[in-house]
């Protein structure tokens, strides 16, 4: 759990996610506590102080990520995470974040929803994630982490984005990832300085030209003209951040496109159809879900004979598939329920199937139960 | 060269002027309500501390929206009702800021109640000019948790009545309870008599997040001419017939009580 000086630490998801933040330079995390991250919490309100940060535990997420916005707009590396329903909340304050072009950190731990839902691993919050969802025509770059190591490392590069871009970033993980524990390997978060911001707010202001963060803009001429600043933006943030990853796509037939947890035992599936022989199958990982890797996933979708995108969820991220691949390749959807995980054995099955008929319209939108 | 001379001497006898802590943009307000006075008294406070350099202003929802268009200083405008929260974030990151919020009626005792009472509990160093007008003005007269019992208002078209929608929220009173506020008190600026009271304990205000003593408020009576249907002068005039009664004018928590020499006025 401490920082001891070594090259690698067992760790589970959710520390090794605030030790990231707090190498990246984070000295402020508000936060309030929701299952399965509270870790995090608990982590950041011992080692925050320690790092001569604050920590707050909120009174609700409404609060919490307000007290981001403050701290964001007063030029500090600042942080916040939740789960869900505590995501749902937020969302106010990350749309003000997002309009008020302020950087930010925000995590979310995914459970299963909706409403309490409960609280096992799911990825039902990708739309939640990708598009904005809050009020209002905004984006987060929002990258979904695999393993304990990338729990650390995105996060960290989430600062460096979020900072670039003055626009918050989100880290999409689940439940699964939050809590495992994995080995990190410390010297990729090598701890540094965030750098100066001169649109802060603070003292000092005989130096410089007063600084204002605002998110209204009544007339609406000058609204058009803020968003298609914002659009300009969204779209240099399209062309630069692509983060995805792959395995075993060179010589595949059949493409498997998934994030995060899905994403893992996929390659598990994988790998264990290729000691046996099976059907040649590689696998696609989004890392960033927005931007969404299009370009890349674009070029290579025609190698294959049919994608299939798995998600533990009734069918999101596979939209996005379908806007990219259109109508080139068949896109078969399988999706997990409830909190559950899929099981190697499962994907190996579909994979059989999609093999034998790559058109087999049963698995075109099917649940896996 | 006469009229140099003769325009130096007239600046010299100036004995009123705009804060330097205001700009010069001109007020939307309505003519005649309380924002525009009650922005001023906070810029001369300003000023007198010699703040200017290091205030970090919270703007609140509500017809004090753009108040940022009018102090000269850093600003945040902030989501309905969590101002305090902003402020939290601000003066956490910035423990040599000089923080406020200026908030109305709707945003802090309504949306905002819960940031409110955090805010306050945690000892926040933040000061928070609270304007109470008894009515949501920006949104065009609608019911607030401080409309009087009877009061019509565009939601409480036959009046308020308690027993369906609850009683007048006296928030000065109530956060007075709480530990972490140092300074906690009732004003108005119905009359030019009270307006200087209102200064004096605005003051006091400041001097808790100054003196690093905890959570400072100042509640002030505003009239809201235009969503009460009232001339400003009727407007003021209800204000020290009726809102008194049920918002009383006072000090409700003074870690300065007691200080030699010293007075309110
Ligand atoms: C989340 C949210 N809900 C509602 C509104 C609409 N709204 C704008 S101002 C306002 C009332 C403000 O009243 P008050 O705080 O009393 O300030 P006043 O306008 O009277 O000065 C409301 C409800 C909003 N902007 N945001």
């Amino acid at each position: 759990m401490s920082d001891n000086g070594g090259d690698r630490e067992l760790m589970k998801g959710n520390h090794a996610m605030c030790l990231g933040a707090i190498r990246a330079g984070a000295r402020a995390y508000y936060g309030y506590p929701i299952t399965p991250q509270n870790e995090a919490t608990e982590y950041m309100s011992f080692h925050m102080p320690k790092a001569g940060g604050t920590f707050i535990q909120a009174e609700s997420e409404v609060a919490a990520i307000n007290m981001v916005f403050g701290a964001a707009a007063a030029g500090v590396r600042a942080m916040t995470s939740s789960s869900s329903p505590g995501i749902s909340l937020k969302q106010e304050g990350i749309s003000y974040i997002a309009t008020a072009e302020l950087p930010c950190v925000v995590a979310n731990i995914v459970r299963c929803g909706p409403g309490l839902g409960n609280i096992a691993p799911h990825q039902g919050d990708y739309f939640q994630g990708t598009r904005g969802g809050g009020h209002g025509d905004y984006r987060t770059i929002t990258l979904a982490p695999a393993s304990v190591q990338e729990m650390a490392q995105l996060t960290y590069s989430a600062f460096d984005l979020a900072d670039e871009y003055r626009n918050p970033a989100l880290i999409l993980s689940d439940g699964v990832i939050g809590q495992m524990m994995e080995p990190v390997d410390l010297a990729t978060i090598p701890a540094k300085d965030p750098p100066v911001k001169d649109w802060a707010v603070g003292p000092g202001q005989d130096k410089r030209p007063r600084n204002v963060h605002t998110t209204i803009y009544l007339d609406p001429e000058e609204m058009a003209e803020f968003h298609l600043k914002l659009i300009a933006k969204y779209d240099r943030i399209r062309r630069e951040v692509n983060y995805f990853e792959e395995y075993m796509t060179d010589d595949a037939e059949i493409l498997i496109v998934a994030y995060g947890t899905s994403s893992r035992v996929a390659r598990t599936a994988i790998k264990r159809m290729r000691t046996a022989n099976g059907p040649k199958v590689g696998l696609f990982r989004p890392i960033s879900v927005w931007p969404f890797p299009a370009r890349k996933l674009l070029e290579m979708c025609t190698n294959y004979k049919c994608i299939l995108v798995l998600e533990m969820n009734w069918g999101q991220m596979v939209e996005d598939v379908r806007l990219v691949v259109g109508d080139k390749v068949p896109i078969h959807f399988a999706g997990k329920h409830g909190g559950l995980l899929f099981t190697p054995a499962e994907i190996v099955a579909l994979a059989n199937n999609l093999s034998a008929d790559p058109l087999n319209p049963g698995s075109l939108w099917s649940i896996v139960r | 060269m006469e009229a140099l001379a003769d325009s130096k001497e007239r600046c010299e006898q100036i004995v009123f002027d705009r804060p330097d802590a205001l700009t010069s943009r001109g007020y939307t307000y309505c003519p005649g309500c309380g924002h525009g006075t009650i922005h001023r008294l906070v810029a001369e406070l300003i000023d007198e501390f010699g703040l200017k350099d290091r205030t970090v202003g919270m703007a609140s929802v509500g017809c004090s929206v753009f108040s940022y268009w009018f102090f000269d200083c850093d600003f945040i405008s902030c989501a309905h009702g969590r101002a305090m929260a902003n402020a939290t974030g601000v003066k956490r990151a910035h423990p040599d800021a000089f923080v406020f919020t200026y908030q109305g009626d709707g945003d802090l005792a309504s949306i905002g109640m819960a940031e409110t009472i955090h805010a306050a509990n945690r000892g926040e160093l933040i000061t928070v000019i609270f304007v109470n007008n008894a009515i949501y003005g920006m949104t065009g007269g609608q019911m607030a948790p401080t409309t009087l019992e009877n009061m019509v208002t565009t939601t409480s078209p036959l009046g308020r009545d308690p027993l369906l929608v609850g009683h007048p929220i006296r928030v000065v009173e109530m956060l007075s309870l709480l530990e972490g506020v140092a300074f906690a008190a009732r004003a108005s600026v119905s009359s030019a008599k009270n307006t200087l009271k209102a200064k004096a304990l605005m003051k006091k205000a400041f001097r808790a997040q100054l003196e690093k003593k905890g959570f400072g408020i100042i509640e002030i009576l505003s009239n809201c001419n235009t969503n009460w249907n009232k001339s400003p002068i009727e407007a003021n005039e209800w204000i020290d017939a009726e809102m008194v009664k049920v918002f009383p004018l006072g000090v409700y928590k003074d870690v300065f009580a007691g200080e030699k020499g010293k007075k309110d006025e």
